[in-house]
């Protein structure tokens, strides 16, 4: 069994999406020891041992983190089926450039395909995270 | 409680929709979790065209979890394929003589298979796993038959035929002619024709199609993944033979459409078959390479167009052919090919006008109407049309654009046809030329031109190019609202419209927040669900903010009578002399006088406690069923921002601006979006994305590694500037969207490489402009084969 499958199935954690099952789109990203993975392409036994962090564990709608905030202040999501995977890239990529520029984003957040968007303003969802957390003081 | 005299529409208020999406809580079909249920997994067709000889189910049967499988022989007593009318020509389109044959769309294939993903059989097991090895195990034997797979080819005589009911492979045709076109061609001092192709595109939205069903009783009940949800109720109900009442639809979230879930297709059909026979929650989800050949494909178009100009390069007639490869049918030839016709012309004043189109059958996955649905195409061959009559005269295209737009004086400008709902086309528009000239100012036209040159010198070669469009919006046959209270006070929205994505819930919210002194978070809106309300057409076409927009406001306006109405009689005071807002009705002046929302709701309640004023019914709900005069006409222009590296043909789509005018603006955040995304599906359409299939039939895109979609690093800088001249015709002054972005992408990158290679004049007629295209285009033109 696949961990995207694992997660979504007996754990029912089915905010991580399945949007084409072959590595391609990042609808299934999860952070596999903090760096980002599709879970589409591990099997559920190779997390064994590992720390899995998905969408649900980065925040909920009592307290939603920085980046679903300003995903929906920005307007950074139409449809909504390619954002968890979103946000969880965005994440690690905020944790490792907290001061998000626009150039190193189009290539490092390439990895996710949203087909509603047209991306300009997931990125600007991504600037506005990083402030909010600047200002709130939170590195994650 | 907010001020009565606060404005809603016209801000961009946060989305009311985002909170389950952002946080992983959203609940699409692969997300729903029914106790017991079965999953489906199907087994296709691995060829074009064959007969199939033999089915064996035995092997599948066999393993363990494996509950049944369903093959074409199984279903034929109980299920009837899809024969769609469903655009059949209303009055007033004689003049384009339209004439269509039905398409037909089997449910399993049952004989013959006609295009490769065709579905031949379901498997139903415990899990998905199950299903799609057992699926591996179903045998099925075929007999080759002879394909086509060129649409050209397939109009020849002795050519394979697709349907018996088809017998040229022509499905459906259509002719229009405006003025005299041959009689302005004799007369031309100039003439120039052109191929243009616009390939095959898959819509590919991010959540693929699923449909879970469940049967309860006789209530069977459809989760789908769908654009239609009232069409899909319909069209289930009939194909296995069950009542209207006993079938619901629900489209939950939905990850995108695009055009491409505006069909009922065979799984919906099956699932629901399957649901009743079984009696256990059943679902499919589709997988993506099942999207990439069993999804409706869209586009394909071929098109031999003539251009009559003079020396100035006013244009004074065009002539065109076309041919729409359908696959194995065209659903919708009147919003995939009539909408060529209608928008051919764009913003241009071409007095004489001719076209003629043919969408014929090829053995392929059938050719539905994707983002823009003819549009993109009609836009392509006429503004490559604009480009290639200004390098025939050796003018700069800007100067032949400006010769060609309507003024003003002439609006509304009368196209002289018929729309596709029979109503003339007027376009209900003005500043063709402003907005160009915002566009070339916008995006530094001058600069560009003065320094191009130099430029070229330093070796870059950078271009900008131009493409324009108009969009009939808001389509009907109508749209519903209904607008009421709720015992608990509440003002609840329902509509026919399917909203997924496109963020209805807020604008609609908005409008209804406006009509009753309500925040838009205190307005509750439904929709994409049958049980809602009794008619609804769905969410496609530039449609719902201008028609379930106008339902509901309308709505909410006869709701409000309602209301003052009883808060009269309660209030012992004349309607005239009552204010609603904040979920009360008060007497102006007497803010102390004042019935509450709840109040109404008990006043209007059918039974002994009711207190109605003399002949007016019980009941707290006001449905409109808006129907529109005919379509109201957004338009806009783009210009595209190249860097083209000459050696390799690698393009680089640095910066689109897009000047356009959708009416008035309910949520300006929202609109950006739409244009935003619809901008980039745009440079996907001309730069990457292609369905191909081999000679043989063969599809060869069948991953996203073969099928590629733009991503974060292929998104161009956008820049927008918005004109907002409101609709007269509907209440709200709306004009649609949705489909406005892809529209002129294709003409204004590939006119704007044209413009980056200059002095070497080339013609980029067919997309994608893959880099070899265009590094074959530029190789030709500087070595002209003698």
């Amino acid at each position: 069994m696949t961990l995207a499958d694992f997660l979504r199935g007996p754990l029912a954690l089915t905010g991580t999406h399945l949007g084409c099952e072959h590595g391609v789109c990042g609808a299934c990203t999860v952070l596999f020891d903090g760096r980002s993975a599709r879970s589409c392409l591990l099997f559920a036994g190779q997390a064994n041992g590992h720390e899995v962090t998905t969408i649900e564990g980065l925040g909920s709608r009592e307290k939603p983190h920085a980046l679903m905030r300003a995903f929906s202040e920005m307007h950074g999501l139409q449809c909504g089926f390619c954002t968890p995977g979103f946000i969880v890239s965005a994440y690690e990529y905020l944790r490792e450039n907290p001061a998000a520029s626009r150039e190193a984003m189009r290539k490092d957040l390439s990895g996710n395909i949203c087909r509603c968007t047209g991306y300009l303003k997931i990125f600007a969802a991504v600037e506005r995270a990083a402030e909010i957390m600047a200002a709130e003081g939170t590195r994650r | 409680m907010t001020a009565p005299s606060e404005q809603w529409v016209g801000r961009s208020v946060p989305r009311k929709e985002d909170a389950p999406l952002v946080t992983g809580t959203g609940m699409y079909v692969p997300d729903m979790n029914l106790p017991g249920t079965l999953e489906v997994a199907f087994v296709r067709s691995p060829l074009p065209h064959a007969r199939i000889t033999r089915i064996d189910t035995s092997a599948a049967l066999a393993l363990d979890g494996v509950v049944a499988v369903f093959a074409g022989p199984d279903i034929r007593d109980h299920v009837t394929p899809l024969v769609l009318d469903q655009e059949a020509p209303p009055p007033g389109l004689e003049a384009a003589d339209p004439q269509i044959l039905p398409a037909t769309i089997e449910i399993l294939a049952d004989g013959e298979v006609r295009h490769v993903g065709q579905a031949v059989a379901a498997v139903v097991a415990e899990t998905r796993y199950l299903a799609e090895d057992a699926a591996e195990l179903v045998l099925v034997e075929y007999e080759d038959l002879p394909a086509v797979i060129d649409p050209e080819a397939a109009k020849q005589p002795g050519a394979p035929i697709v349907y018996e009911n088809v017998p040229d492979n022509v499905q459906a045709r259509y002719r229009i002619r405006v003025g005299d076109a041959d009689g302005a061609f004799a007369k031309a001092p100039h003439t120039l024709s052109l191929r243009v192709r616009s390939q095959r595109i898959a819509a590919s939205p991010m959540e693929t199609r699923g449909v879970l069903a469940t049967c309860v009783g006789e209530q069977i009940t459809l989760w789908s993944s769908t654009q239609i949800p009232h069409i899909v109720r319909n069209a289930v109900a009939n194909q296995i033979g069950a009542a209207q009442w006993q079938v619901r639809v629900i489209t939950p979230h939905v990850g995108g459409g695009f055009g491409c879930k505006v069909q009922v297709y065979p799984e919906e059909v099956l699932l629901a078959h399957i649901a009743r026979v079984i009696r256990k929650p059943v679902r499919w989800v589709e997988d993506r390479q099942e999207n990439l050949i069993s999804t409706g494909h869209a586009r394909d178009q071929i098109h031999d167009a003539e251009v009559a100009f003079d020396d100035e390069g006013r244009i004074t007639a065009v002539r065109d052919r076309f041919i729409l490869d359908s696959g194995v049918a065209c659903p919708y030839p009147l919003s995939s090919a009539y909408n060529v016709a209608s928008h051919f012309r764009s913003m241009y004043a071409i007095p004489n006008f001719a076209i003629d189109a043919e969408c014929v059958l090829t053995h392929k996955m059938f050719n539905l109407p994707y983002r823009g649905a003819g549009r993109p195409e009609a836009a392509f061959v006429m503004d490559r049309i604009i480009n290639s009559v200004a390098q025939a005269l050796d003018l700069e295209p800007v100067d032949v654009i400006r010769r060609n737009l309507i003024p003003d004086a002439e609006q509304p400008y009368r196209m002289h046809m018929p729309y596709r709902d029979g109503k003339e086309v007027v376009y209900d528009a003005a500043g063709f030329p402003r907005i160009f000239e915002e566009l070339l100012e916008t995006v530094g036209y001058d600069e560009h031109r003065r320094t191009r040159d130099e430029q070229k010198s330093r070796g870059v070669h950078r271009g900008i190019g131009f493409g324009t469009y108009v969009e009939g919006t808001g389509v009907g046959p109508f749209e519903s609202g209904q607008v009421q209270l709720d015992a608990q006070g509440r003002v609840v929205v329902f509509s026919g419209c399917a909203p997924h994505g496109q963020g209805l819930e807020t604008t609609m919210s908005q409008v209804v927040a406006d009509a009753f002194g309500l925040v838009p978070e205190e307005v509750v809106f439904r929709a994409g669900d049958t049980a809602l309300i009794p008619y609804g057409v769905g969410t496609f076409a530039s449609r719902s903010v201008v028609t379930a927009g106008a339902a509901i406001f309308e709505g909410a306006e006869r709701l409000k009578a309602r209301i003052r109405a009883i808060a009269g009689e309660l209030l012992e005071s004349d309607p005239a002399d009552l204010e609603i807002s904040g979920g009360e009705v008060r007497v102006k002046g007497v803010p102390a006088r004042k019935v509450t929302f709840r109040q109404i709701y008990r006043a209007a309640s059918p039974g002994p406690g009711a207190r109605l004023p003399k002949g007016m019914d019980p009941g707290s709900a006001e449905a409109f069923y808006w129907v529109p005069p005919t379509v109201t006409w957004g338009f806009g222009a783009v210009a595209a921002v190249v860097e083209v590296d000459v050696e390799t043909g690698v393009v680089d789509v640095r910066k689109l601006v897009i000047v356009h005018d959708c009416g008035r603006i309910l949520n300006p955040q929202i609109v950006e979006g739409q244009l935003e995304g619809g901008l980039v599906q745009g440079v996907g359409a001309t730069m990457y994305e292609h369905v191909v299939y081999d000679d043989g039939g063969q599809p060869r895109a069948t991953t996203f590694l073969d099928y590629l979609l733009p991503t974060s690093a292929e998104a161009p800088e956008i820049i927008q500037r918005h004109s907002e001249t409101p609709s007269d015709r509907n209440p709200l002054g709306v004009k649609g969207v949705g489909e406005a972005g892809p529209i002129a992408p294709p003409a204004a990158i590939a006119n704007a490489i044209i413009d980056a290679v200059r002095p070497t004049r080339i013609q980029l007629n067919a997309l994608p402009l893959s880099p070899a295209v265009v590094a074959e285009a530029i190789r030709v033109a500087a070595n002209p084969s003698p």
